[in-house]
């Protein structure tokens, strides 16, 4: 058994709850034991960082000093909480004044912080602690045949990434370790406009068309992310794109653990598969 | 260089010190003008002025022009720029950076909504200690366009029927000792 302390992010329990839901029973079966980190709160986010940066660097320090209490590492399976905690403590590390203000701000609240924390993304602690080759071990439906194009996004692999920034392989690997056909597709790190959906969505939904095209052009059947905000522009808003681009997707997109699940025979309703908006059931039919 | 939090910049600091001042803007001075950002960056054709333009207005000080501008906004903290540039500047930290300083001299632009969602998403984190998205958008639609929430109505069902809209939002215990904190950092960020 292997043991982390899990920090889930906001978007896990609520928009993207399919990555929320279907982490815990793929943890259990693959011996991970994900202890979730104690009133955890928001990590930060890109928009607090774009505000306020010193509060920003609070709010992820106040996880990380929760987190340095339990001394195991801190995983979270939000790309974007990754890289902001991630962030942070290098930037705590490397700016000795930054680190006194928040320090000085923690004690308000008498918590510490003594920069002992290592944060990962699960994605990367799929790949390096449990590895593809012990998940492929675990597979009890083989995903012979269907074709996955494993899309990165950006947060994963840059600027913190455990894997080449431009050409990772990491998902691919994964992908390969259930049986499945890895679709290669030349924009799986390319940015699907992240939370700019909100605020000017058509920059955005022309991202995310551009993604699905190329995926669909090259045979993919569903897609599968370990992001949330990915998975959001990606499902939730394929209707959106479809409407504005005159197109017709019909692409299941599908979080990591979603799909390990199903390849290690865990039900479609401990998976969560019903709350994709782009129904999977159609493509997974074969192996559920 | 300094690495104060400087809220209200005092007259002889410079824009690129302002800049520098925020943590990830201090190698701002090594950028070589190659246009690397420029040429990986997904959104740049929407930009007022280019990343590298950007960048070469806050070395020639065109604090107000820059500042006013929808250029920053754009980014999509994709990290491409960060990871290419050959001089390790790290253009996207330093997009935030200008963003931070736009809101705090009032000058962020109003032809783009991403300046108000932002503040939507940082009042509902601070507010609850996790961000209530649903609270946010209803926000972000009143202050900007609330027709707009139309528009949006589809997606917002397609979530909800999904049961990936909670009704309420999640608050954490400890607000109060997160505020205490926040309030505390506020009153640091002031200029030293």
């Amino acid at each position: 058994m292997k043991y982390y302390s899990y920090f889930p992010g906001c978007s896990a329990e609520a928009a993207a709850s399919p990555l929320g839901l279907s982490v815990p029973p793929v943890a259990k079966a693959l011996d991970m034991e994900l202890v979730e980190l104690e009133d955890w709160n928001c990590c930060g986010s890109t928009p607090y960082w774009s505000v306020d940066k010193l509060e920003a660097a609070c709010m992820a320090a106040r996880n990380l000093a929760l987190a340095e209490k339990t001394g195991l590492d801190l995983v979270t399976p939000c790309s974007n909480c990754f890289v902001i905690l991630h962030s942070t403590n290098n930037h705590l590390k490397e700016l000795p004044r930054f680190r006194e203000q928040v320090s000085e701000a923690l004690a308000a609240a008498n918590l510490k912080y003594g920069g002992g924390v290592r944060v990962r993304h699960l994605a990367e602690v799929l790949y390096t602690d449990i590895t593809p080759e012990a998940i492929g071990a675990k597979v009890t439906k083989p995903l012979k045949g269907l074709k996955v194009a494993p899309y990165y996004g950006c947060q994963l692999v840059r600027p913190n990434g455990f894997d080449d920034p431009e050409s990772p392989h990491s998902l691919d690997e994964l992908v390969a370790s259930l049986g499945a056909d890895v679709v290669s597709w030349e924009l799986k790190a390319h940015c699907c406009g992240s939370s700019l959906v909100m605020s000017e969505q058509e920059v955005a939904l022309g991202l995310v068309n551009k993604l699905l095209r190329n995926a669909e052009e090259n045979g993919a059947q569903c897609l599968v992310t370990p992001c949330p905000l990915c998975h959001i522009n990606l499902d939730v808003y394929q209707s959106a794109v479809n409407s504005q681009f005159k197109t017709r997707y019909n692409l299941p997109v599908l979080f990591v653990t979603q799909l390990i699940g199903v390849a290690l025979g865990i039900s479609a309703d401990e998976l969560a598969l019903s709350r994709n908006v782009v129904s999977p059931t159609r493509v997974l039919a074969p192996y559920l | 260089m300094a690495e104060t939090m400087v809220k209200a910049p005092a007259a002889e600091v410079s824009f690129i010190d302002e800049v520098c001042s925020i943590p990830g803007g201090e190698a701002i001075r090594s950028c070589i003008q190659c246009g690397m950002c420029t040429g990986s960056c997904p959104t740049a054709n929407k930009w007022d002025y280019s990343p590298r333009r950007v960048i070469a207005m806050v070395r020639a000080g065109l604090r107000d022009e820059l500042l006013s501008s929808n250029s920053m906004w754009f980014c999509a903290s994709c990290y491409t720029c960060t990871v290419r540039c050959p001089r390790d500047i790290k253009p996207a930290d330093i997009m935030h950076a200008l963003e931070i300083i736009a809101i705090r001299s009032g000058l962020s632009t109003k032809r783009s909504r991403t300046p108000v969602m932002y503040k939507c998403f940082v009042d509902s984190a601070r507010g609850n200690g996790r961000v209530y998205e649903l609270g946010m958008m209803i926000k972000l639609f009143l202050r900007t366009n609330p027709f707009a929430a139309l528009k949006m109505a589809p997606v917002g069902l397609g979530l909800f029927l999904h049961r990936r809209l909670p009704l309420k939002p999640s608050r954490i215990k400890g607000i109060g000792e997160l505020k205490a904190v926040l309030d505390k950092a506020r009153a640091l960020g002031g200029a030293k």
